[in-house]
Formats: structure tokens, sequence, C-alpha cells
């Protein structure tokens, strides 16, 4: 196989390596399942749609010019990132930043959904900047409100044709957003259970292993109620999608007998990775990615990450371009910009979520086949196959999206769930 | 020099005028913004707490005292949380200071200040990255428990962080000088004479603490209590931080309806009822122990 | 009191020490105990301080810095390495200067018209000042964040120096208040029967009397306004400030950075006191040489 592109040396993942502090050998994360067959399974999925650029008046985008300088709030641990005596780099920010002159000032100030919105919605209230171009919201209540109140700019999809031409089919057609009309994927994930064997003492299969009294105090349960409750209700059986408020209540009842146990030590929220790998938890409700990139900056595979057999949240993070945004042309080229292939699978090399382009597995196969460090090589195949990254369709059936919910039923959901976890 | 005569030293008119306007001139800045972003936030927190609706279709004011009643049902636990263990952390930080106290205004001489500058320092860190430290020192395998629990002298699974005692401790911790100070003050300010006077006639150590030393710097207790109660009672950063399952307090509870779940009016129902309370203890408390001028009299 | 003669060589103090104290070892104890545990104290004081100062030297690795894994000046070397921390660093320095200036002139104007006049509203300025500290941080950050929204003011830079000035002007007036006391205002009388204007009074005679105390308020109020988390939480909006940096920074690791940065606050903040007090200690020795005169 030959790469379309001549990678410069200091994007080679192994010189990069090479450049952090330990060699990483990774076994595999999750049990069970085989190697990829990602096309066929994407196949399979749904329709892909061409969005169609209907007529608009006063656009943002018949004026905006590329201003040279881009805005970009994400969350913790979503990009590449290279520390060295600790200084912080980006390095595929940079990469974008020699190729179209865009200098990126990346913050990371989205910790979760809500407080997010709670910040900066004041602002968009008030039609005023709130100082990013470009934002990454997970699709859910606040993804619908910022829609719903006209809070995120149009996206033009002439300027999109990397998107078009290389994002997965399943990911062309989010009913969330139809027609892609005002987001695009940064990258997905599942929500499941990391844990770390030594201190469990076993391998963590299903969701009631967080019920377990063996596990008495040391169990960490996310603060999001929307992880939490979704994912009591597959555990139970009960698909999200046609839950009612009595279903709810019942996964509520059994969190809070749980909880009365003793068995949770906290509800948390990001920081339940500290708490994972502080050994203050040895098992918790864990987003997929972060388990992967604590494992690498620890230089260890202490912890692992597994969707339950009962199945799993499967969710997405989207860029958005919000209303008022000073740099709109700097942003959607950036946005188009990360959908190239080679982009695409370097970022995953880091990220290790479910990256929205498939044809990103090939590229990082070929940097396995490349890499000089065995260590590396077999870090790197493992990527390339691992269903965490690269689900297969099996996984995908057992995994759900967050229930949709309107006002009233955000609401109820809300105290039913709030009631056991703020305690 | 020659004599100043009486008349000459009688000011102008414009000057008179400028001395009767002096003290509302100089408190016109400070006390007009005190007004403006003390004052008038407080009328907009209690006009918030009357609205209803929700942050997509909008607040309207409605008299909605319904915020109320269901602020107090679904969070009455967290606020008796936040009586518990910020009374705890006030009697704790006493029993302690106390002594300390006692000791550097009665026995330290002149390296009075010394200690009490060795008091004071620490909290000169962010309170945020000595909560964080307390949470190092503590951790279940950190600096302290990490050795104790490898030569065996605790059990395994034991631990101190996310229980109730680790927050108590925080808070205590976190308000100390809030209490070691005024209690100094008062203590510092007793007059040796009267002791001296106990002493002499034949009072016991025992009995000149009971009977001298310790009415007489009631004032800095009441203040102290005062000074550390509130805030513990009100703080939500400790028991983020080193609280648990059960541990949370209403301070968070406001905080995240006002960041998180953005329902504005059930939020200012509960920051008011909490302020109208912390108010009722502070007016009932000093009635109780008399009028005691915080402001310095 | 009749003088009853005593055996020489013993004090009149010392017989009475030993008639009222008691035992010897209780004595002994007694010395020994209560400053015993006041340096007890002191040092459970410390000990977070300890840990931070000590773990800012931790080599370590990744993201984690609560298990010591050898010895090294690196994070010294580099203590502006994460970009984010120094910003928030910058912004809570401007924005705590910004305020200790504000809040320190409005409340020393205010402690001198209470301290020297009495006029109507005094009353209802004591409890404003009262209600400030009744009303709790959380309750006041709340309920400017319900007043900026109203108003639809912005969040920012802004809003966090409203705030700290907010509840710093409390303090400030308390504290001056408190040095104020023991003035003696013959001395600008003095002044204003040999003709100054009220202005220059203060200028050339109050402020330099009262300018210990006003700096000690000023001090305070910039440590209050750079520590502070609560208000400054729910009005910053976007911003960042050095203690709503670390908060955050706590859900993934914190860097050594912060250790580091703490540790220089720290020394700061000693060097100050310690100046502060030497300085005291100097002038108060100055006055009593040249009263001695």
């Amino acid at each position: 196989m030959s790469s379309d592109k001549e990678i410069p040396f200091y994007m080679d993942p192994s010189y990069l390596r090479g450049l952090t502090q330990k060699r990483i050998t990774r076994r595999t994360a999750l049990q069970g399942a085989g190697a990829a067959s990602l096309m066929a399974a994407l196949a399979a999925c749904g329709i892909g749609s061409k969005p169609s650029v209907a007529a608009h008046a006063n656009w943002v985008w018949d004026k905006a010019t590329k201003a040279g300088v881009l805005d970009f709030a994400n969350w913790p641990l979503y990009i590449d990132v290279l520390e060295s005596k600790g200084k912080t780099t980006y390095p595929t920010l940079e990469q974008f930043t020699k190729e179209t002159s865009i200098k990126v000032n990346y913050s990371e100030p989205i910790q979760d959904n809500n407080s997010f919105f709670a910040k900066v919605a004041p602002m968009l209230q008030q039609s005023q900047s709130i100082g990013y171009d470009i934002i990454v919201v997970t699709n859910g209540i606040f993804l619908t409100d910022y829609m719903l109140k006209g809070w995120l700019t149009e996206l033009d999809p002439t300027k999109l044709p990397n998107f078009t031409q290389y994002a997965a089919t399943r990911v062309q057609a989010r009913d969330f957003d139809t027609g892609n009309k005002f987001t695009i994927p940064w990258q997905s994930g599942f929500t499941g259970i990391g844990y770390n064997p030594k201190l469990t003492g076993r391998e963590i299969t299903s969701y009631s292993d967080l019920f377990d009294p063996a596990f008495k105090g040391k169990v960490g349960m996310l603060s999001e109620n929307q992880d939490t409750g979704n994912l009591a209700l597959i555990g139970m059986g009960i698909k999200p999608e046609t839950s009612t408020p009595k279903d709810w209540q019942k996964a509520a009842d059994k969190l809070k007998s749980q909880r009365d146990q003793g068995i949770v030590r906290k509800y948390y929220d990001q920081s339940y990775i500290d708490a994972l790998s502080k050994g203050e938890t040895a098992l918790s409700m864990a987003w997929s990615g972060d388990i992967f990139q604590a494992n690498l900056s620890a230089g260890n595979n202490n912890l692992k990450f597994v969707i339950p057999s009962e199945g799993g949240v499967i969710w997405t993070d989207n860029m958005c371009i919000p209303l008022g945004a000073s740099h709109p042309v700097d942003a959607i080229t950036y946005m188009n910009w990360v959908y190239q292939p080679r982009i695409a699978a370097t970022m995953a090399e880091y990220i290790e979520y479910i990256t929205p382009v498939p044809s990103a597995q090939t590229f990082i196969q070929q940097d396995a086949d490349a890499a000089k460090n065995a260590a590396d090589k077999a870090s790197l195949s493992e990527l390339a196959k691992d269903p965490a990254i690269f689900p297969s369709q099996d996984v995908l059936a057992k995994t759900s999206y967050y229930r949709v919910l309107n006002s009233a039923e955000t609401t109820q959901w809300n105290n039913i769930f709030n009631a056991v976890i703020i305690a | 020099m020659a004599a100043v005569t009486h008349e000459s030293r009688r000011p102008a008119l414009g000057l008179r005028w400028g001395r009767a306007l002096a003290p509302y001139l100089l408190i016109l800045p400070g006390g007009g913004w005190m007004l403006l972003f003390f004052l008038l936030p407080i009328l907009t927190l209690g006009i918030t707490s009357l609205e209803s609706g929700d942050f997509i279709n909008g607040f309207n004011f409605t008299w909605q005292f319904g915020n109320y009643t269901s602020g107090f049902s679904l969070y009455s636990t967290q606020f008796l949380h936040a009586i518990e263990f910020g009374g705890a952390a006030t009697v704790v930080a006493l029993v302690v200071a106390y002594p300390a106290a006692y000791w550097i205004a009665f026995h330290a001489g002149s390296r009075k200040s010394a200690y009490l500058l060795a008091v004071l320092l620490p909290f000169f860190v962010s309170f945020v990255i000595r909560t964080l430290s307390w949470g190092v020192l503590l951790s279940d395998n950190g600096p302290l428990f990490g050795p104790l629990k490898s030569a065996h002298l605790l059990p395994l699974d034991f631990r101190v962080l996310a229980t109730p005692v680790a927050v108590t401790g925080g808070l205590a911790y976190t308000f100390f000088p809030f209490m070691l100070l005024p209690v100094y003050a008062s203590l510092e300010k007793i007059d040796r004479g009267l002791v001296e006077a106990a002493q002499d006639l034949f009072a016991s150590k025992f009995e000149v603490m009971r009977r001298v030393i310790f009415p007489l710097s009631i004032p800095g207790v009441f203040a102290g209590v005062l000074l550390t109660g509130i805030p513990a009672i009100a703080d939500y950063v400790n028991q983020d931080l080193l609280g648990g399952v059960g541990t949370t307090m209403v301070g968070r509870v406001i905080e995240t309806q006002f960041q998180v779940s953005i329902n504005y009016p059930l939020a200012a129902a509960l920051a008011f009822v909490f302020m109208l309370g912390l108010l009722a203890t502070l007016i009932i408390y000093q009635r109780i122990f008399g009028t005691e001028q915080i402001m310095g009299g | 009191m009749a003088e009853t003669a005593l055996p020489s060589g013993v004090k009149a103090e010392a017989l009475n020490e030993r008639v009222r104290s008691g035992p010897k070892w209780r004595r002994k104890l007694g010395a020994i105990v209560l400053p015993g545990y006041t340096h007890l104290v002191i040092l459970w004081l410390f000990a977070p301080i300890i840990v931070m100062v000590i773990f800012g030297f931790n080599d370590t690795r990744g993201r984690l810095n609560i298990v010591w894994s050898g010895f090294t000046l690196k994070w010294f070397a580099d203590p502006f390495g994460v970009t984010a921390l120094t910003t928030a660093v910058y912004t809570s320095l401007l924005t705590a200067t910004l305020g200790a200036l504000i809040s320190t002139v409005m409340g020393t104007m205010i402690a001198l018209a209470a301290h020297r006049y009495s006029f109507r509203g005094r009353a209802l300025l004591d409890a404003v000042m009262v209600m400030n500290i009744a009303a709790s941080e959380v309750v006041m950050g709340a309920a400017l964040l319900t007043l900026f929204i109203a108003a639809n003011i912005p969040l920012g830079i802004l809003t966090i120096v409203i705030a700290q000035v907010m509840f710093s002007i409390p303090f400030v007036a308390i504290t001056v208040r408190a040095r104020l006391v023991g003035f003696d205002s013959s001395l600008e009388e003095a002044a204003q029967d040999l003709g100054a204007t009220p202005l220059t009074t203060f200028l050339l005679v109050t402020l330099p009397i009262i300018f210990p105390g006003v700096l000690a308020a000023a001090l305070l109020a910039f440590a209050l306004c750079l520590d502070d988390y609560v208000i400054t939480s729910f009005v910053a909006g976007n911003v960042q400030t050095f203690p709503l940096w670390v908060y955050g920074a706590t859900r993934l690791g914190v860097p050594p950075q912060v250790n580091v940065i703490g540790t220089f606050i720290f020394l700061s903040g000693a060097i100050l006191a310690v100046g502060f007090a030497a300085l005291q200690g100097w002038r108060s020795r100055r006055l009593a040489r040249e009263s001695a005169l």
C-alpha cells in the first residue's frame, strides 16, 4: 500500500512517540470483538444524503472572509498533543497553520455540556460573540437547544467537500441534525465501564458489576445524568428510545439502592478519570477514549475499557460555529481540513475515540506497517483493529443513543435522576 | 506668633457646607457601589425567585412562590448537610483555636506577632490549592496513608476522603483564621490586672480560666463563631474536592441550579431562603449574646 | 497591702507563683503542653503548604501528581509551560490589583467618614456591612449574576472586578476603622489651626499616620481578590482566573506548574509579611528612640 501524501517527519507517529517519555504497549481493551469490517458495517447502517444548498438571504458566508486566526474551544484530551519539557503543543494544529496560514488559539474550556451551555447562553441570548469560532457539543438536549434558539451558524456545504467525500455514511445522516445544516461530527464515543484489573481482581463484563457489593466504596458513577440514566436503562434491559417515565423511575430506584448500600464512592464529572487513575475507584462509568488517553499519559496499561454485555451508550460530539463568531471562514476551513483521512488518522491515533472518517483506518494500518519500533507497531495495528475505535456491526447494534427528551420530559428526567445523583 | 482671634478661626460659609457634606461625599463612592452591586442584586435575586418558565422559552415574573416550596422539598437534605458540616466545622475550629490563641495571647511574649504571622501565612496561598493539597496528603494511598497501609497499621480499605470527616476537617481548616484571630484579639485585650487580682484571691488556674478569662473572651468567641460558621455553612468547594456521596451541601445545589441546570427561579429561591436563614441566625445570635459590634464600635 | 518581710533572696512574685500554681510537675507540664500544642497547630496549618511545595519538585509523568517519583527542578525551570494557566494567573493579578486599588480608596473613605462624623445613614451603612458578611459568597455571587443577566451586562473582566470590589470594601473599611480608633485627632486640629485646608491636612497629616493600616487593608483586599473562587465563578463568564483554572484542572490532573506558581505566591506573601512586620518594628523602635530624645 502506498500513501497518497508524504507526511513531514514531525508528523510521523513513531517519531512523536519517541519524543514522549515512555514506550507503550497496549493490549486489546475490548473483549471478544473481532477485526472490524468497517466499510461493510457502515454500508449496512443508514443511507447517506447529499445536502442541498437552499437559497439564503443575507448569509454569513456571502460577506465573510478568511481572517487568519481561529478560536477553537474543545473538551480536554480531545486532540493530538505533544508534551515535551513541560510545554504542550498540538501537531495537527501546527500543520494546519503551516498549510493555511491560519493561527489556531486552542483552549479546552468545555467540561460538560450543561455548564458550558450555562456559561455561553446568556451571551448568545444577547447576540454577543462568545469568543469562540468552533465549539464542540454532544448530541442531546443542549445541542437541540442551541439549534432551536438559532444560536448556530448554518454551514455552507460547498465549503465542506472533504466532509461530503470522506465522512462515513452513518455520520452524514444523523437524525438530530438532518442535512448536517449546523454541525459536523468531531468524534464519537461510547459510555461504558472503565476499570483497573489489578484493583478489581477480575475482568469486568456486565453492567451489574457496577452493583457488586464486593466493590463497596470503590465504584464511580457519572454525575451527567444523561449518561448515568441511559446506561442504567440499558443495564436493566430497557431500550432508552422507547422508555417511559415509569422505566426511568425503576432505573433511578436501582441506582438509589446502589448508593444506599455504599457501593458508589462518588458521582463524578470528567474527574472520574482522575479518581480511576489514582485508584480511588476500582471501576467506574467511563467514556471510551479517556481510558486509552489515561494509559497513554501514564505510560502503562493499567486501565481497561469495556462495553457492558447488556449494551452501551453511543454519542457524537459535534463541531459547530456559534452565532456571532468572528472568524467563520477560518472555522469552516478547519472543519473541512480535519476530514482528510490522513489527518483523521493522525488525530485518531491520539484521541482514540471513534473517528467519523472510516478510511482513516487504512492510514493507521500503514503507520503500523511503517513503524520501526516493535511496540509502536503493535499498538498501532491494535488501534486499527480496535472495536472501540472502529466498531463492528454487532458492537454498534448493542449501543443506543441518548433518549431524546422534549422540554417537559427533560424536567421530569432531571428530577427523577438528580434525586439520586445530587445526594 | 500673634494670637488667633475667634472670628478669624470661624470658617467661611462655603467651607462650613463643605464640612457638613463631607461625610456624605466620602461615603458616596463606596456606599454607591454597595448600593448598586450588593443591595440591588439582592432585589433582582428576589425578583428572579418569583419567576417561572425555562431557559429556552424565557422566564416571566409570575409571583411564583412555588419555587420556594419545591426548592425546600427537593433539597432539604442538602440544607441540613450544610448546617451539620458547617456547624461541626465551627465547633472543631473553636476547640482547636482557643488553646492556641490563649497561649499566644498570654505566654508568647514578644514573639506574639511572629506566631500570628505563622498562623496567617499559609492562608496567602489560594484555598483551592490548599484544599487540593489536603486531597493529596489524605489520598487513599498517598504520602500519609500509603506507608501506614504498607506497614499494616491501617486496613487496606481505610479512607478519609469522600467522607463527611474529610469535608468537616477541610472546612475547619479553610476558615481557621476567622476563628483564631477574633478569639486572640479579645484574649489579648484582657486586662492582666484582673487575672492577677483573681490569683491574689487564691483562685486556681482552672478557676481563673473559667471565671475570668473565658467570660471576658466571649465577645471574641462570638465573633469567631459567626465569621467562621457562616462561610463554612455556605461553602461547597471543600465538599466538591474532599467529599463523596451523601456530603452535598446546599451551596453546591445553588451553584448547580444556576450554572448547570439553568433553572434561575429555583436557584434564586434557594439562594434567597439560604440568605434569610443566615440573616435570621445572625440576628438571633446577636440578641442572645448582646450587641457585639463587629464593625469595631 | 501590708508589707511582710520575706526571706532574703526570695522574690515576692516567685513566692506567689509557687503558692498559686501547684506542684512543680504540673507547672512543668503546663509549660510544655500548651506551647507544644500551639506548635502542632501551626504545623497542621502548614501541612498542605509543605505538600504543595514538595510536590512542585516531583518528577511526575503523566497527569497525576500524588505519588512521589523522584526529585526534579524542571517544573521550576519552566513554570509558564501551560499557556492557559499563565493567562489565568495574569488575569488574576490584573483583577486583584484593580479590585484592591478601587476598594482600598473607597473603603478608606468610608472608614474616615464613619470614624469622624455621625451622619444619617451611618446605621444603614453598618447594617449593609454586616449583611455582606451574613449573605455569604454563594448568595452574593448568585445575586450579582441575576443582576448582570437582567441588565444585559456581558460577563468578563469587568464583572469580575465589580464583584471583587464589592466584597472587599467591607473588609477594608473594618481594617482601616480599627486603625483609626486610636487616632489622635488633635494632630489634625493642630494642622488646621495652622491654616491647612482639609485636603492638605488629610494628605500631609492623616494619611501618613494611618498609612500602615491602609496598606494592610490593601494587601488584605489583594489577597482576598486573588484567592476568590465562589463569587468569581458566578460572574466570570468565559474568563479564567487562577483559582478557577486550578479547580477546573482537578478533573484531569493538576500540572506541577500549579505547585510552582503556588510556591511563588506563598514566598511573595511571606516576604511581604515579614517585611511589613520588620518595617513596623523598625518604625516603632524609631518612634521610641525619637520620643526618648
